[in-house]
Protein backbone atom coordinates (compact mmCIF):
# COMPACT_ATOMS: atom_id res chain seq x y z
CA UNK A 1 0.00 0.00 0.00
CA UNK A 2 2.61 2.02 1.40
CA UNK A 3 4.71 1.60 -1.55
CA UNK A 4 2.22 1.78 -3.68
CA UNK A 5 1.44 5.38 -2.57
CA UNK A 6 5.43 6.00 -2.98
CA UNK A 7 5.36 4.81 -6.81
CA UNK A 8 2.42 6.92 -7.44
CA UNK A 9 3.94 9.90 -6.23
CA UNK A 10 7.21 9.06 -8.06
CA UNK A 11 5.13 8.76 -11.39
CA UNK A 12 2.86 11.95 -10.47
CA UNK A 13 6.52 13.50 -10.25
CA UNK A 14 7.73 12.23 -13.25
CA UNK A 15 4.82 12.93 -15.13
CA UNK A 16 4.54 16.56 -14.13
CA UNK A 17 8.51 16.57 -15.08
CA UNK A 18 7.37 15.64 -18.27
CA UNK A 19 4.48 17.72 -18.96
CA UNK A 20 6.93 20.60 -17.89
CA UNK A 21 9.18 20.06 -20.02
CA UNK A 22 7.14 19.44 -22.71
CA UNK A 23 5.69 22.89 -21.88
CA UNK A 24 8.82 24.74 -21.93
CA UNK A 25 9.46 22.96 -25.01
CA UNK A 26 6.21 24.03 -26.75
CA UNK A 27 6.37 27.88 -25.98
CA UNK A 28 10.34 27.68 -26.85
CA UNK A 29 8.99 26.28 -30.55
CA UNK A 30 6.86 29.31 -30.12
CA UNK A 31 9.19 31.76 -29.86
CA UNK A 32 11.37 29.88 -32.28
CA UNK A 33 8.44 30.12 -35.31
CA UNK A 34 8.36 33.60 -34.47
CA UNK A 35 12.34 34.28 -35.00
CA UNK A 36 11.51 31.90 -38.34
CA UNK A 37 8.86 33.93 -39.50
CA UNK A 38 10.95 37.38 -39.22
CA UNK A 39 13.72 35.72 -40.89
CA UNK A 40 11.82 34.11 -43.69
CA UNK A 41 10.49 37.66 -44.46
CA UNK A 42 14.10 38.48 -45.36
CA UNK A 43 14.68 35.88 -46.94
CA UNK A 44 11.11 35.66 -49.11
CA UNK A 45 11.82 39.33 -50.38
CA UNK A 46 15.28 38.30 -51.45
CA UNK A 47 14.22 35.41 -53.18
CA UNK A 48 11.31 37.52 -55.15
CA UNK A 49 13.73 40.13 -56.04
CA UNK A 50 16.24 37.92 -56.85
CA UNK A 51 15.94 38.02 -60.83
CA UNK A 52 15.57 42.14 -60.66
CA UNK A 53 18.97 41.87 -58.14
CA UNK A 54 20.65 39.56 -60.82
CA UNK A 55 19.75 41.99 -63.60
CA UNK A 56 20.85 45.12 -62.49
CA UNK A 57 22.81 44.79 -59.65
CA UNK A 58 23.73 47.96 -57.19
CA UNK A 59 22.60 50.28 -60.64
CA UNK A 60 18.92 49.98 -59.26
CA UNK A 61 20.01 51.87 -56.60
CA UNK A 62 21.01 55.06 -58.73
CA UNK A 63 19.70 54.73 -62.12
CA UNK A 64 16.40 56.68 -62.61
CA UNK A 65 14.28 54.92 -65.00
CA UNK A 66 11.18 53.21 -64.32
CA UNK A 67 10.06 51.63 -67.24
CA UNK A 68 8.15 48.80 -67.43
CA UNK A 69 7.33 48.20 -71.37
CA UNK A 70 11.21 48.18 -71.81
CA UNK A 71 11.99 46.49 -68.85
CA UNK A 72 14.43 48.77 -67.48
CA UNK A 73 14.01 49.47 -63.70
CA UNK A 74 15.66 51.84 -61.79
CA UNK A 75 15.05 53.15 -58.23
CA UNK A 76 16.32 56.59 -57.91
CA UNK A 77 13.27 58.66 -58.15
CA UNK A 78 11.01 56.87 -55.68
CA UNK A 79 14.06 56.83 -53.41
CA UNK A 80 14.44 60.74 -53.48
CA UNK A 81 10.80 61.14 -53.40
CA UNK A 82 10.76 59.10 -50.26
CA UNK A 83 13.68 60.51 -48.55
CA UNK A 84 12.32 64.08 -49.44
CA UNK A 85 8.57 63.92 -48.52
CA UNK A 86 10.40 62.00 -45.21
CA UNK A 87 12.58 64.67 -44.39
CA UNK A 88 10.29 67.55 -45.28
CA UNK A 89 7.95 65.63 -42.45
CA UNK A 90 10.59 65.30 -40.01
CA UNK A 91 11.88 68.91 -39.81
CA UNK A 92 8.41 70.12 -39.51
CA UNK A 93 7.29 67.05 -37.23
CA UNK A 94 10.25 67.76 -35.25
CA UNK A 95 10.14 71.04 -34.42
CA UNK A 96 6.12 70.39 -33.14
CA UNK A 97 6.66 67.27 -31.51
CA UNK A 98 9.41 68.16 -29.69
CA UNK A 99 8.48 71.50 -28.22
CA UNK A 100 4.74 69.70 -27.45
CA UNK A 101 6.64 67.28 -25.48
CA UNK A 102 8.54 69.70 -23.92
CA UNK A 103 5.08 72.11 -22.95
CA UNK A 104 3.39 68.29 -21.75
CA UNK A 105 6.45 67.14 -19.88
CA UNK A 106 7.15 69.93 -18.11
CA UNK A 107 5.23 73.43 -18.43
CA UNK A 108 2.07 71.86 -18.53
CA UNK A 109 -0.50 71.59 -15.26
CA UNK A 110 -1.52 68.06 -15.26
CA UNK A 111 -5.19 68.60 -15.65
CA UNK A 112 -3.93 69.93 -19.36
CA UNK A 113 -0.93 68.02 -20.06
CA UNK A 114 -3.10 64.57 -19.71
CA UNK A 115 -6.18 65.31 -21.48
CA UNK A 116 -3.58 66.93 -24.31
CA UNK A 117 -1.40 63.37 -24.09
CA UNK A 118 -4.65 61.84 -24.72
CA UNK A 119 -5.84 63.77 -27.73
CA UNK A 120 -2.06 63.05 -29.08
CA UNK A 121 -2.28 59.59 -28.59
CA UNK A 122 -5.18 59.50 -30.32
CA UNK A 123 -3.66 61.01 -33.17
CA UNK A 124 -1.03 58.14 -33.77
CA UNK A 125 -4.44 55.50 -33.67
CA UNK A 126 -6.26 57.45 -37.01
CA UNK A 127 -6.40 55.09 -39.56
CA UNK A 128 -3.77 55.67 -42.75
CA UNK A 129 -6.58 55.79 -45.20
CA UNK A 130 -8.70 58.31 -43.38
CA UNK A 131 -5.02 60.80 -43.23
CA UNK A 132 -4.96 59.91 -47.12
CA UNK A 133 -8.54 60.96 -47.39
CA UNK A 134 -8.08 64.36 -45.40
CA UNK A 135 -4.78 64.71 -47.11
CA UNK A 136 -6.94 64.02 -50.52
CA UNK A 137 -9.88 66.35 -49.98
CA UNK A 138 -9.05 68.84 -47.71
CA UNK A 139 -5.72 69.24 -46.95
CA UNK A 140 -4.22 69.26 -50.63
CA UNK A 141 -6.08 71.68 -52.07
CA UNK A 142 -5.86 74.34 -49.40
CA UNK A 143 -2.02 74.04 -50.04
CA UNK A 144 -2.33 73.91 -53.68
CA UNK A 145 -4.75 77.48 -53.69
CA UNK A 146 -3.34 79.52 -50.13
CA UNK A 147 -0.09 78.19 -48.91
CA UNK A 148 1.57 76.76 -51.75
CA UNK A 149 1.32 80.17 -53.91
CA UNK A 150 2.22 82.23 -50.75
CA UNK A 151 5.17 80.27 -50.57
CA UNK A 152 6.02 80.85 -53.45
CA UNK A 153 5.50 84.40 -53.51
CA UNK A 154 8.02 85.20 -50.79
CA UNK A 155 10.15 82.39 -51.23
CA UNK A 156 10.20 81.47 -55.16
CA UNK A 157 13.57 82.28 -55.69
CA UNK A 158 14.16 78.97 -53.53
CA UNK A 159 14.47 76.02 -56.19
CA UNK A 160 12.13 73.74 -53.45
CA UNK A 161 9.22 76.36 -53.72
CA UNK A 162 9.54 77.59 -57.47
CA UNK A 163 7.86 75.98 -60.79
CA UNK A 164 4.29 75.34 -61.61
CA UNK A 165 2.26 73.92 -58.14
CA UNK A 166 0.28 70.91 -57.75
CA UNK A 167 -2.11 69.54 -55.36
CA UNK A 168 -0.76 65.78 -55.53
CA UNK A 169 2.88 66.61 -54.19
CA UNK A 170 6.13 66.36 -52.45
CA UNK A 171 4.91 69.21 -49.99
CA UNK A 172 1.13 68.04 -49.26
CA UNK A 173 2.85 64.18 -48.64
CA UNK A 174 5.63 65.96 -46.28
CA UNK A 175 2.92 67.54 -44.33
CA UNK A 176 0.73 64.85 -44.27
CA UNK A 177 3.40 62.77 -42.84
CA UNK A 178 4.27 65.21 -40.65
CA UNK A 179 0.88 65.13 -38.74
CA UNK A 180 0.94 61.22 -38.77
CA UNK A 181 4.76 61.32 -37.04
CA UNK A 182 4.06 63.87 -34.62
CA UNK A 183 2.68 61.82 -32.38
CA UNK A 184 5.63 59.69 -32.07
CA UNK A 185 7.94 61.99 -31.75
CA UNK A 186 6.36 63.78 -28.81
CA UNK A 187 5.18 60.68 -26.86
CA UNK A 188 8.62 59.49 -26.80
CA UNK A 189 10.37 62.65 -26.06
CA UNK A 190 7.79 63.55 -23.19
CA UNK A 191 8.75 60.25 -21.99
CA UNK A 192 12.61 60.86 -21.73
CA UNK A 193 12.20 64.97 -21.13
CA UNK A 194 10.33 63.75 -17.85
CA UNK A 195 12.85 60.55 -17.30
CA UNK A 196 15.67 62.96 -16.59
CA UNK A 197 17.26 62.93 -13.27
CA UNK A 198 14.61 65.20 -10.94
CA UNK A 199 17.75 66.39 -8.88
CA UNK A 200 19.42 68.42 -12.40
CA UNK A 201 15.82 70.51 -13.33
CA UNK A 202 15.56 71.35 -9.08
CA UNK A 203 18.94 72.24 -8.71
CA UNK A 204 18.86 74.65 -12.02
CA UNK A 205 15.50 76.41 -11.14
CA UNK A 206 17.04 76.76 -7.28
CA UNK A 207 19.90 78.76 -8.98
CA UNK A 208 17.27 80.94 -10.41
CA UNK A 209 17.47 79.70 -13.82
CA UNK A 210 14.20 80.18 -15.11
CA UNK A 211 12.03 77.65 -16.58
CA UNK A 212 12.62 77.87 -20.53
CA UNK A 213 16.24 78.01 -19.73
CA UNK A 214 16.17 75.05 -17.71
CA UNK A 215 14.43 73.07 -20.42
CA UNK A 216 16.69 74.68 -23.02
CA UNK A 217 20.04 74.32 -21.21
CA UNK A 218 19.14 71.23 -19.01
CA UNK A 219 16.21 68.72 -19.73
CA UNK A 220 16.56 68.96 -23.35
CA UNK A 221 20.35 68.21 -23.86
CA UNK A 222 19.50 65.74 -20.92
CA UNK A 223 17.16 63.86 -23.21
CA UNK A 224 18.79 64.86 -26.39
CA UNK A 225 20.00 61.23 -27.87
CA UNK A 226 16.06 59.61 -26.75
CA UNK A 227 14.70 62.63 -28.81
CA UNK A 228 17.21 62.07 -31.43
CA UNK A 229 15.87 57.53 -31.24
CA UNK A 230 12.36 59.36 -31.77
CA UNK A 231 12.80 61.33 -34.74
CA UNK A 232 14.99 58.16 -36.17
CA UNK A 233 11.96 56.18 -35.44
CA UNK A 234 9.55 58.66 -36.96
CA UNK A 235 11.57 59.36 -40.04
CA UNK A 236 10.95 54.68 -40.15
CA UNK A 237 7.32 55.43 -40.14
CA UNK A 238 7.88 58.14 -42.40
CA UNK A 239 9.89 56.00 -45.09
CA UNK A 240 6.90 53.03 -44.97
CA UNK A 241 4.05 54.97 -44.54
CA UNK A 242 1.85 54.30 -47.46
CA UNK A 243 -1.70 54.32 -48.23
CA UNK A 244 -1.92 58.44 -47.20
CA UNK A 245 1.70 59.17 -49.32
CA UNK A 246 -0.09 57.25 -52.31
CA UNK A 247 -3.53 59.01 -52.09
CA UNK A 248 -1.43 62.80 -51.85
CA UNK A 249 2.24 62.70 -53.96
CA UNK A 250 0.95 62.65 -57.39
CA UNK A 251 2.73 58.94 -58.06
CA UNK A 252 5.05 60.34 -60.80
CA UNK A 253 8.61 58.94 -61.10
CA UNK A 254 10.48 62.01 -61.79
CA UNK A 255 12.87 63.80 -59.73
CA UNK A 256 12.53 67.78 -59.81
CA UNK A 257 13.70 70.19 -57.86
CA UNK A 258 10.58 71.58 -56.61
CA UNK A 259 8.73 70.34 -53.42
CA UNK A 260 5.11 71.78 -55.25
CA UNK A 261 6.05 68.55 -58.30
CA UNK A 262 4.64 65.28 -58.16
CA UNK A 263 6.78 62.55 -56.95
CA UNK A 264 6.56 58.88 -55.64
CA UNK A 265 7.68 56.97 -53.13
CA UNK A 266 9.25 53.11 -52.46
CA UNK A 267 6.07 52.29 -51.04
CA UNK A 268 3.47 53.66 -52.92
CA UNK A 269 4.60 52.32 -56.11
CA UNK A 270 4.61 48.93 -55.04
CA UNK A 271 0.72 49.42 -53.69
CA UNK A 272 -0.12 51.27 -57.41
CA UNK A 273 1.79 48.99 -59.35
CA UNK A 274 1.73 45.73 -57.85
CA UNK A 275 -1.29 44.01 -59.13
CA UNK A 276 -1.31 45.77 -62.08
CA UNK A 277 2.44 43.90 -63.10
CA UNK A 278 2.56 41.43 -65.73
CA UNK A 279 6.24 40.49 -66.24
CA UNK A 280 8.09 38.62 -64.11
CA UNK A 281 10.54 41.17 -64.04
CA UNK A 282 8.19 43.97 -63.20
CA UNK A 283 7.46 41.80 -60.47
CA UNK A 284 10.98 41.41 -58.95
CA UNK A 285 11.82 44.84 -59.37
CA UNK A 286 8.54 45.96 -56.94
CA UNK A 287 9.26 43.44 -54.35
CA UNK A 288 13.06 44.40 -54.35
CA UNK A 289 11.00 48.00 -53.13
CA UNK A 290 10.00 46.12 -50.77
CA UNK A 291 13.43 44.41 -49.80
CA UNK A 292 14.84 47.93 -49.31
CA UNK A 293 12.02 48.52 -47.49
CA UNK A 294 12.37 46.60 -45.27
CA UNK A 295 16.04 46.61 -45.11
CA UNK A 296 16.05 50.09 -43.92
CA UNK A 297 13.47 50.00 -41.66
CA UNK A 298 15.44 47.24 -39.66
CA UNK A 299 18.44 49.43 -39.61
CA UNK A 300 16.73 52.36 -38.84
CA UNK A 301 14.77 50.54 -36.00
CA UNK A 302 17.26 48.95 -34.53
CA UNK A 303 19.60 52.03 -34.54
CA UNK A 304 16.69 54.19 -32.99
CA UNK A 305 15.91 51.27 -30.35
CA UNK A 306 19.90 51.25 -29.14
CA UNK A 307 19.38 55.06 -28.68
CA UNK A 308 16.05 55.15 -26.56
CA UNK A 309 16.62 52.02 -24.56
CA UNK A 310 19.19 52.81 -22.40
CA UNK A 311 16.86 56.54 -21.19
CA UNK A 312 13.73 54.66 -20.72
CA UNK A 313 15.07 51.31 -19.56
CA UNK A 314 18.02 51.46 -17.55
CA UNK A 315 16.42 49.01 -14.89
CA UNK A 316 15.26 46.54 -17.65
CA UNK A 317 18.85 45.44 -18.15
CA UNK A 318 18.28 41.63 -19.32
CA UNK B 1 16.01 89.55 -15.02
CA UNK B 2 12.68 90.95 -16.36
CA UNK B 3 13.67 90.20 -19.93
CA UNK B 4 14.71 86.91 -18.93
CA UNK B 5 11.03 86.24 -17.81
CA UNK B 6 9.51 87.19 -20.63
CA UNK B 7 11.65 85.21 -22.84
CA UNK B 8 11.07 82.13 -20.88
CA UNK B 9 7.26 83.01 -20.84
CA UNK B 10 7.52 83.24 -24.78
CA UNK B 11 9.19 80.02 -24.97
CA UNK B 12 6.57 78.48 -22.74
CA UNK B 13 3.53 79.56 -25.06
CA UNK B 14 5.68 78.58 -28.18
CA UNK B 15 5.51 74.99 -26.74
CA UNK B 16 1.95 75.23 -25.28
CA UNK B 17 1.00 76.23 -29.22
CA UNK B 18 3.15 73.45 -30.38
CA UNK B 19 1.57 70.89 -28.28
CA UNK B 20 -2.31 72.66 -29.06
CA UNK B 21 -1.08 71.96 -32.71
CA UNK B 22 -1.32 68.35 -32.62
CA UNK B 23 -4.66 67.90 -30.93
CA UNK B 24 -5.98 70.68 -33.22
CA UNK B 25 -5.31 68.80 -35.75
CA UNK B 26 -6.60 65.88 -34.53
CA UNK B 27 -10.05 67.47 -33.68
CA UNK B 28 -9.99 69.28 -36.82
CA UNK B 29 -9.77 66.13 -39.10
CA UNK B 30 -12.10 63.92 -36.62
CA UNK B 31 -14.76 66.83 -36.80
CA UNK B 32 -14.46 66.84 -41.11
CA UNK B 33 -14.75 63.42 -41.41
CA UNK B 34 -17.90 63.30 -38.85
CA UNK B 35 -19.34 65.62 -40.87
CA UNK B 36 -18.66 64.62 -43.99
CA UNK B 37 -19.36 60.59 -43.01
CA UNK B 38 -22.19 61.33 -40.46
CA UNK B 39 -24.44 62.01 -43.72
CA UNK B 40 -24.03 58.99 -46.12
CA UNK B 41 -24.01 56.53 -42.60
CA UNK B 42 -27.32 54.99 -43.39
CA UNK B 43 -29.15 51.84 -42.74
CA UNK B 44 -28.49 51.03 -46.20
CA UNK B 45 -24.82 51.98 -46.20
CA UNK B 46 -24.43 49.19 -43.36
CA UNK B 47 -26.44 46.74 -44.86
CA UNK B 48 -25.99 46.37 -48.25
CA UNK B 49 -23.10 45.34 -50.90
CA UNK B 50 -21.76 47.39 -53.62
CA UNK B 51 -23.71 48.77 -56.71
CA UNK B 52 -22.19 48.59 -59.91
CA UNK B 53 -20.25 51.78 -60.42
CA UNK B 54 -22.42 54.93 -61.68
CA UNK B 55 -25.32 53.28 -59.76
CA UNK B 56 -25.91 55.23 -56.43
CA UNK B 57 -26.50 53.41 -53.03
CA UNK B 58 -25.19 50.40 -52.40
CA UNK B 59 -22.81 50.07 -48.54
CA UNK B 60 -20.21 48.33 -47.54
CA UNK B 61 -21.51 45.20 -45.40
CA UNK B 62 -19.55 43.33 -47.46
CA UNK B 63 -16.52 44.85 -46.12
CA UNK B 64 -17.26 45.14 -42.60
CA UNK B 65 -18.04 41.11 -42.53
CA UNK B 66 -15.33 40.61 -44.36
CA UNK B 67 -12.85 43.12 -41.61
CA UNK B 68 -14.54 40.27 -39.05
CA UNK B 69 -13.74 37.46 -40.83
CA UNK B 70 -9.80 39.00 -41.55
CA UNK B 71 -8.97 40.50 -38.31
CA UNK B 72 -10.25 37.10 -36.44
CA UNK B 73 -8.07 34.87 -38.40
CA UNK B 74 -5.40 37.45 -38.09
CA UNK B 75 -5.66 36.63 -34.06
CA UNK B 76 -6.31 33.50 -33.82
CA UNK B 77 -3.79 32.89 -35.35
CA UNK B 78 -1.42 35.58 -33.29
CA UNK B 79 -2.35 35.36 -30.16
CA UNK B 80 -1.29 31.65 -29.18
CA UNK B 81 1.94 32.03 -31.03
CA UNK B 82 2.56 35.56 -29.33
CA UNK B 83 1.17 34.59 -25.84
CA UNK B 84 3.45 31.32 -25.72
CA UNK B 85 6.22 33.28 -27.08
CA UNK B 86 5.85 36.12 -24.72
CA UNK B 87 5.48 33.55 -21.97
CA UNK B 88 8.71 32.13 -22.50
CA UNK B 89 10.40 35.87 -22.83
CA UNK B 90 9.17 36.30 -19.32
CA UNK B 91 9.90 33.05 -17.92
CA UNK B 92 13.09 31.84 -19.39
CA UNK B 93 14.38 35.24 -21.30
CA UNK B 94 17.71 35.43 -20.44
CA UNK B 95 19.41 33.57 -22.89
CA UNK B 96 20.98 35.14 -25.97
CA UNK B 97 18.26 33.55 -28.18
CA UNK B 98 15.27 35.69 -25.99
CA UNK B 99 17.31 38.63 -26.49
CA UNK B 100 17.65 38.00 -30.27
CA UNK B 101 13.88 37.16 -30.12
CA UNK B 102 13.19 40.73 -28.09
CA UNK B 103 15.52 42.54 -31.13
CA UNK B 104 13.69 41.49 -33.86
CA UNK B 105 9.92 42.09 -32.23
CA UNK B 106 10.94 45.62 -31.37
CA UNK B 107 12.50 45.92 -35.30
CA UNK B 108 9.89 44.23 -36.95
CA UNK B 109 6.82 46.31 -34.83
CA UNK B 110 8.73 49.34 -37.24
CA UNK B 111 8.98 47.61 -40.61
CA UNK B 112 6.14 48.82 -43.24
CA UNK B 113 3.73 46.89 -43.19
CA UNK B 114 3.72 46.98 -47.32
CA UNK B 115 6.58 44.93 -47.08
CA UNK B 116 4.76 42.17 -44.57
CA UNK B 117 2.00 42.38 -47.31
CA UNK B 118 4.59 41.56 -49.84
CA UNK B 119 5.94 38.60 -47.87
CA UNK B 120 2.35 36.96 -47.35
CA UNK B 121 1.90 37.63 -51.19
CA UNK B 122 5.10 35.76 -51.94
CA UNK B 123 4.75 32.60 -50.07
CA UNK B 124 0.75 32.61 -49.66
CA UNK B 125 -0.72 34.29 -52.98
CA UNK B 126 1.92 33.59 -55.96
CA UNK B 127 2.22 29.21 -55.42
CA UNK B 128 -1.95 29.58 -55.58
CA UNK B 129 -2.00 31.83 -58.26
CA UNK B 130 -4.96 33.36 -56.07
CA UNK B 131 -5.88 36.33 -53.78
CA UNK B 132 -7.29 35.15 -50.30
CA UNK B 133 -8.25 36.25 -47.35
CA UNK B 134 -6.29 34.07 -45.30
CA UNK B 135 -2.62 35.41 -46.75
CA UNK B 136 -4.14 39.13 -45.80
CA UNK B 137 -4.96 37.12 -42.52
CA UNK B 138 -1.18 35.95 -42.28
CA UNK B 139 0.13 39.37 -43.22
CA UNK B 140 -2.02 40.92 -40.21
CA UNK B 141 -0.84 37.91 -37.52
CA UNK B 142 2.87 39.18 -38.65
CA UNK B 143 1.79 43.10 -37.69
CA UNK B 144 0.01 41.98 -34.85
CA UNK B 145 2.58 39.67 -33.07
CA UNK B 146 5.48 42.11 -32.20
CA UNK B 147 2.57 43.98 -30.00
CA UNK B 148 1.14 40.88 -28.61
CA UNK B 149 4.74 39.54 -27.54
CA UNK B 150 5.79 42.40 -25.87
CA UNK B 151 2.80 42.96 -23.74
CA UNK B 152 2.37 39.36 -22.83
CA UNK B 153 5.99 39.43 -21.45
CA UNK B 154 5.74 42.92 -19.71
CA UNK B 155 2.73 41.77 -18.14
CA UNK B 156 3.96 38.30 -17.26
CA UNK B 157 6.71 39.69 -15.74
CA UNK B 158 4.84 42.00 -13.52
CA UNK B 159 3.54 39.06 -11.95
CA UNK B 160 5.24 39.21 -8.27
CA UNK B 161 7.67 36.26 -8.10
CA UNK B 162 6.54 35.17 -4.66
CA UNK B 163 2.91 33.85 -6.57
CA UNK B 164 4.91 32.13 -8.91
CA UNK B 165 6.90 30.48 -5.87
CA UNK B 166 4.06 29.94 -3.59
CA UNK B 167 2.05 28.03 -6.17
CA UNK B 168 4.81 25.91 -7.15
CA UNK B 169 5.77 25.73 -3.18
CA UNK B 170 2.64 23.90 -3.00
CA UNK B 171 3.62 20.89 -5.54
CA UNK B 172 1.98 22.37 -9.11
CA UNK B 173 4.22 21.49 -11.56
CA UNK B 174 5.68 24.37 -13.24
CA UNK B 175 3.50 24.06 -16.42
CA UNK B 176 0.19 24.62 -14.03
CA UNK B 177 1.61 27.63 -12.03
CA UNK B 178 2.31 29.30 -15.04
CA UNK B 179 -0.54 28.84 -17.03
CA UNK B 180 -3.55 28.52 -14.18
CA UNK B 181 -1.72 31.14 -11.88
CA UNK B 182 0.43 33.26 -13.58
CA UNK B 183 -1.02 34.01 -17.01
CA UNK B 184 -4.87 34.45 -15.26
CA UNK B 185 -3.25 37.37 -13.12
CA UNK B 186 -1.47 39.11 -16.41
CA UNK B 187 -4.56 38.81 -18.36
CA UNK B 188 -5.90 42.29 -18.21
CA UNK B 189 -2.14 43.65 -19.32
CA UNK B 190 -2.39 40.65 -22.08
CA UNK B 191 -6.55 41.93 -23.45
CA UNK B 192 -4.54 45.53 -23.57
CA UNK B 193 -2.04 44.51 -25.89
CA UNK B 194 -4.67 42.64 -28.24
CA UNK B 195 -6.79 44.86 -28.61
CA UNK B 196 -3.88 47.70 -29.68
CA UNK B 197 -2.85 45.21 -31.86
CA UNK B 198 -6.43 44.94 -33.10
CA UNK B 199 -6.39 48.81 -33.30
CA UNK B 200 -3.68 48.93 -35.21
CA UNK B 201 -4.48 46.11 -38.29
CA UNK B 202 -7.62 47.71 -37.77
CA UNK B 203 -6.58 50.62 -39.90
CA UNK B 204 -4.36 48.71 -42.23
CA UNK B 205 -4.63 48.68 -45.63
CA UNK B 206 -1.50 48.37 -47.23
CA UNK B 207 -1.38 44.75 -47.33
CA UNK B 208 -4.31 44.43 -48.09
CA UNK B 209 -3.66 45.43 -51.83
CA UNK B 210 -2.34 42.70 -53.16
CA UNK B 211 -3.53 39.25 -50.43
CA UNK B 212 -7.36 40.21 -49.91
CA UNK B 213 -7.55 42.10 -53.06
CA UNK B 214 -11.28 43.46 -52.26
CA UNK B 215 -14.56 41.99 -54.13
CA UNK B 216 -17.82 43.75 -55.10
CA UNK B 217 -19.37 40.33 -53.78
CA UNK B 218 -20.69 38.59 -50.55
CA UNK B 219 -18.00 36.82 -49.75
CA UNK B 220 -17.76 34.16 -46.35
CA UNK B 221 -14.88 32.03 -47.76
CA UNK B 222 -11.55 32.84 -46.90
CA UNK B 223 -9.87 30.99 -49.47
CA UNK B 224 -11.39 33.58 -51.94
CA UNK B 225 -10.76 37.42 -52.34
CA UNK B 226 -12.35 39.41 -50.06
CA UNK B 227 -13.62 42.73 -49.40
CA UNK B 228 -12.08 44.80 -46.14
CA UNK B 229 -13.41 47.88 -44.96
CA UNK B 230 -10.52 49.81 -45.37
CA UNK B 231 -9.69 48.55 -48.57
CA UNK B 232 -12.82 49.99 -49.59
CA UNK B 233 -12.30 53.33 -48.34
CA UNK B 234 -9.02 53.67 -50.22
CA UNK B 235 -10.60 52.58 -53.62
CA UNK B 236 -14.04 55.12 -53.21
CA UNK B 237 -11.58 57.69 -52.40
CA UNK B 238 -9.27 57.63 -54.94
CA UNK B 239 -12.00 56.29 -57.61
CA UNK B 240 -13.51 59.88 -59.80
CA UNK B 241 -17.20 59.48 -58.90
CA UNK B 242 -18.72 61.86 -56.09
CA UNK B 243 -21.22 58.83 -54.51
CA UNK B 244 -17.73 56.80 -54.02
CA UNK B 245 -16.62 59.66 -51.85
CA UNK B 246 -19.50 60.25 -50.29
CA UNK B 247 -19.05 56.33 -49.02
CA UNK B 248 -15.29 56.87 -48.56
CA UNK B 249 -16.23 59.42 -45.81
CA UNK B 250 -18.31 57.09 -44.60
CA UNK B 251 -16.34 54.19 -44.41
CA UNK B 252 -13.64 56.40 -42.83
CA UNK B 253 -15.80 57.38 -39.91
CA UNK B 254 -16.65 53.84 -39.54
CA UNK B 255 -13.03 53.11 -38.85
CA UNK B 256 -11.90 55.67 -36.83
CA UNK B 257 -15.14 54.81 -34.20
CA UNK B 258 -13.92 51.16 -34.31
CA UNK B 259 -10.06 51.79 -33.92
CA UNK B 260 -10.97 54.82 -30.91
CA UNK B 261 -13.27 52.08 -29.10
CA UNK B 262 -10.24 49.62 -29.33
CA UNK B 263 -7.61 51.97 -27.97
CA UNK B 264 -10.09 53.56 -25.24
CA UNK B 265 -10.60 49.50 -24.63
CA UNK B 266 -7.30 48.96 -24.16
CA UNK B 267 -6.85 51.66 -22.10
CA UNK B 268 -9.71 50.38 -19.86
CA UNK B 269 -8.19 47.03 -19.66
CA UNK B 270 -4.90 48.76 -18.74
CA UNK B 271 -6.88 50.24 -15.33
CA UNK B 272 -8.61 47.31 -13.65
CA UNK B 273 -4.97 45.89 -13.60
CA UNK B 274 -3.18 48.78 -11.95
CA UNK B 275 -6.33 49.35 -9.58
CA UNK B 276 -5.80 45.50 -8.46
Amino acid sequence: MNASIQALEQRHVRRSLVSDRAFVLFIYLATLLFVATVLGLFAMLLLGSWTSIREFGFSFLWTSEWNPITGRFGALPMIYGTVVSSLTALVLAGIVGVFGAAYLADFAPRFISVPLSFLIELLAAVPSVVFGLWGLFVLAPVLRTVVDPFLQAHFGMVPLFSGPIFGSSLFTAGILLAIMIIPTISAISRDVIAAVIPEHREGSLALGVTRWETMWHVLLPGARSGIFGACILALGRAFGETIATTMVIGNKPAIAASLFAPSYTLASVVANEFTEATTDMYLSALIELGLLLFVVSMIVNAAARVLTWTLLRPSKGR
Amino acid sequence: MRTRDLSSGFGVVISALCAGLAAAILLLILGYVAREGAGALTWTYLSQIPRPVNVPGGGVANGIVGSFIIIGIAALIAVPIGTLAGIYLALYGRSWFAETTRFLADVLSGVPSIAIGLFAYTVFVAPFKHFSAVSASIAFAVLMLPLIIRTAEESISRVPVRIRESALAWGISSYAATIHIVVPAARSGMITGLLLALARVTGETAPLLFTAFGSQFWELNPTNPMAELSLQVFTYAISPYEDWHRQAWAGALLLIIAVFILNVGARFALRTQTRR
